[in-house]
């Protein structure tokens, strides 16, 4: 059909801008990232100039306006980061600096004062200070309704209790956008945002939580008790937190599968590299049908997964809120991802198993992604909904 | 919005607008008819050349009104909700394979001769590759054409042919040469050619299309009738294969969306338990499941139709996509027997058609197995 047509039709969302940028984030992550994968992984910890670097670079503020300090690019040159970073190695140093770019900082440029952004967003998008976002609780998690930590006003000033879990960032972040219940019978009015520097009496990190993957990044558990801070410290309007935290977790969820999704697209060129390497019974694995059309299953779904994504994106970018296409895009891309480390661990067999090969720390890390930002289960109560079951 | 990434401009969703009219308007309420009688009526083909749906890959040269191939995947996704797959692989068969044959490979003359005619719908036309012995293993195909003189000979046999016992012409794939891929041409045999027969094979599902064995013996053919260079039959059928699958996956996943909304309408009316079915949670998420694998399975066949388009290479994608699409309507098919329980089972309920005509999908124009060697060679492996 090919030598009729006469339009030319777009096959790719990313300009020849966007690859030039790819190459360049992915010089940067394989020099400056990838050597320390297996150091920070034992460690359980990055150092804080990754951040630093990457702020140096741009790379934090990539989609960011210019006037903020950011690079003045479009939603999809931030999703090329997440795709290249990806390749660092470790889940967790990709996780933690897509908190920085595009979780706990988006609502600042969006619902933030001059002041808010000249405090929090500039420093954050060079990487000078760490962000972290701060809304689940132990008793709340996608059910961000039922939040039970109180900001009540006290003459000017906000007085904060409460408890946070699970936060990325949190043990060595220097501020925290914060979900606070303000208004006790108002139900989904009754929510605000707050920007919290997290050296606040009263704020006190309870522990480092240890988790099954993502080494490399902290996760938190937090104190607040009579947290006391100016009235200037809500972010957004008083009392539509909860529609502002909505829109956060789109682009949460949003990034979040698109680096799942890269980190699968890497497993898959490794298992096919193995493939054709691994000898048994006198032929490469690949070689049986076996294997291959595992593999050819395995890039299916990852190339159905990376256009939902794109689509949602491109949409996304373009000042949409493509709330169902988000959801599936991160249902289904999560259990791809999910799935492929399930194979990978297979075509590898026993080497998998070993902590020497980094197949165990894909198999762990991808596991978050059906957890976190929402779980499975989440995503399809938000797409029933929306398709009005 | 950069339409092109978004595949449709205002243009095709208008367009998609009236088409969707004339097929529900038009189709829909016979199929029940049709499928009963095993047949639809040939006047279809003319209402569709009349409304300029088989000419819109074609410039006006030709009758049609194109070449815009998003224009004519629509008319796929459409005819793939009117309710029985039959009737879109008898339209199919003709406009995406017999005739786009025609038009890829023949000369002028050839052109005019069947072409101009088939994008009327006055010309039916099928494709005749596979044989009783060889599916997508097409370079085993073993039906002879010996030249004599000015014409070919043909002999041998075809099976499991859309609109075989229905078209007016068949481009036939036979041996002119040696054994293997470099042996095989193309060649168009009329109906009534003397030596030609048919025989209408009886089907799971699909059954208002033809399906068909054919026949060849010593069956002569015009030397004219050789359709694109002698022996490079196989390239041929190659090339077309990615569109011939592509409008297959885009078929699939209309197809799945209209089972789903089937399956939601019946979950929503019929109550079990006090409540409507479509309220408990187990279904709700399983319609959610479906809405997002369809979804998937959407955005990667957009994904080839839009390298297609743009005059790629999309080997990969549309084998990803033919294989994807079509095991999911499958399985909508399935979940969409389960919602409806007792009545799902009758005869007398769309459903069950769905399942049959869906259960084709992973086996015809290359079954998934097949898609998954070709995915995997194009890994090198």
């Amino acid at each position: 059909m090919t030598e009729s047509v006469e339009t030319a039709i777009r096959s790719s969302i990313f300009t020849p801008e966007h690859e030039t940028l790819r190459a360049s984030v992915r010089a940067f992550v394989e020099r400056e990232l990838a050597p320390h994968a297996e150091e920070w992984e034992a460690a359980g910890d990055f150092p804080d100039w990754v951040f630093a670097k990457l702020g140096d670079a741009g790379y934090i503020g990539l989609a960011y306006p210019e006037e903020v300090g950011g690079q003045g690019g479009d939603y999809i040159s931030t999703l090329v980061l997440k795709e290249e970073m990806a390749r660092c190695g470790s889940g967790g140093v990709g996780m933690a600096v897509a908190v920085q770019s595009d979780m706990a900082t988006p609502p600042i440029l969006k619902f933030g004062t001059r002041a808010q952004i000249d405090e929090y967003l500039r420093p954050a998008i060079k990487g000078t200070k760490i962000a972290c976002l701060g809304i689940t609780e132990p008793g709340a998690g996608s059910d961000v309704a039922n939040i039970q930590t109180l900001a009540a006003r006290d003459g000017t000033d906000w007085v904060i209790n409460g408890r946070k879990t699970f936060i990325t960032n949190g043990v060595r972040a220097h501020f925290c956008t914060l979900v606070a219940r303000t208004n006790k019978p108002a139900g989904h009015h009754g929510f605000s945002l707050f920007l919290v520097p997290t050296d606040t009496p009263g704020w006190t990190v309870t522990k480092r939580l240890d988790k099954l993957g993502m080494h490399s990044s902290d996760t938190a558990e937090i104190a607040i008790d009579d947290v006391r801070l100016p009235g200037d410290a809500l972010l957004g309007v008083e009392g539509e937190g909860f529609a502002q935290i909505m829109w956060e977790l789109q682009g949460e969820r949003l990034v979040g599968v698109a680096g799942s999704i890269a980190g699968s697209q890497l497993l898959f060129e490794r298992c096919l590299q193995y493939a054709k390497e691994r000898h048994t019974f006198g032929k490469p694995i690949g070689k049986n049908q076996a294997i291959s059309h595992r593999l050819a299953t395995m890039a299916t779904e990852i190339e159905a997964a990376r256009q939902m994504i794109y689509d949602a994106a491109w949409k996304f970018g373009n000042g949409e809120y493509p709330v169902k296409e988000i959801s599936m895009a991160k249902l289904y891309g999560g259990i791809v991802a999910s799935r492929v480390a399930n194979e990978a661990m297979q075509i590898f067999g026993g080497a998998a198993y070993t902590m020497d090969l980094p197949i165990q720390r894909a198999w762990r890390d991808s596991r978050l992604i059906r957890i976190g930002g929402g779980t499975d289960e989440v995503m399809r109560e938000v797409i029933s909904k929306l398709m009005g079951l | 919005m950069n339409e092109r990434w978004d595949l449709f401009t205002e243009d095709h969703v208008a367009f998609r607008d009236s088409v969707r009219q004339f097929i529900q308007k038009e189709i829909a309420p016979n199929v029940e008819e049709w499928e009963r009688a095993h047949d639809f009526p040939r006047d279809l083909y003319l209402r569709f050349g009349e409304l300029g749906l088989l000419g819109l890959k074609y410039e006006e040269a030709y009758g049609g009104t194109g070449p815009d191939y998003i224009a004519d995947a629509i008319v796929n996704e459409e005819l793939a909700q009117c309710g029985a797959g039959g009737v879109a692989a008898g339209i199919g068969g003709h406009k995406d394979l017999g005739s786009l044959y025609i038009y890829r490979f023949g000369t002028e003359d050839q052109r005019q001769r069947w072409l101009v005619p088939s994008i009327r719908g006055e010309l039916i036309g099928a494709l005749g590759v596979t044989e009783p012995g060889t599916g997508s293993d097409v370079a085993n195909i073993q039906t002879k054409a010996a030249r004599d003189g000015d014409h070919f000979v043909l002999s041998g046999q075809k099976a499991f042919i859309t609109n075989g016992s229905k078209a007016d012409y068949v481009v036939v794939a036979a041996r002119t040469g040696g054994e293997g891929y470099g042996g095989i041409s193309l060649i168009v045999v009329e109906k009534d050619t003397p030596g030609f027969t048919t025989n209408r094979m009886r089907t799971v599902g699909w059954w208002t299309s033809h399906t068909a064995e054919l026949f060849f013996d010593e069956c002569r053919v015009p030397a004219e009738h050789l359709l694109g260079p002698e022996n490079e039959g196989f390239i041929c059928i190659m090339k077309n294969f990615q569109w011939e699958r592509l409008v297959m996956a885009l078929a699939a996943v209309a197809a799945a969306q209209k089972t789903l909304e089937t399956a939601i309408a019946y979950a929503r009316d019929r109550e079990a338990f006090g409540r409507p079915v479509a309220k408990f949670q187990v279904w709700r998420h399983r319609f959610a499941d479906m809405e997002t694998e369809i979804a998937a399975a959407r955005a990667l066949t957009y994904q080839a139709l839009r390298k297609l388009a743009a005059g790629e290479d999309a080997l990969r994608e549309v084998s990803m996509a033919k294989w994807l699409a079509t095991e999911l309507d499958w399985k909508v098919a399935d979940e969409a027997v389960q919602v409806h329980g007792g009545y799902g089972y009758m005869m007398e309920f769309g459903v069950q058609r769905a399942w049959r005509d869906a259960r084709l999908g992973p086996i015809g124009g290359g079954t998934t197995e097949i898609m998954k060697e070709i995915i995997a060679k194009t890994y090198g492996l």
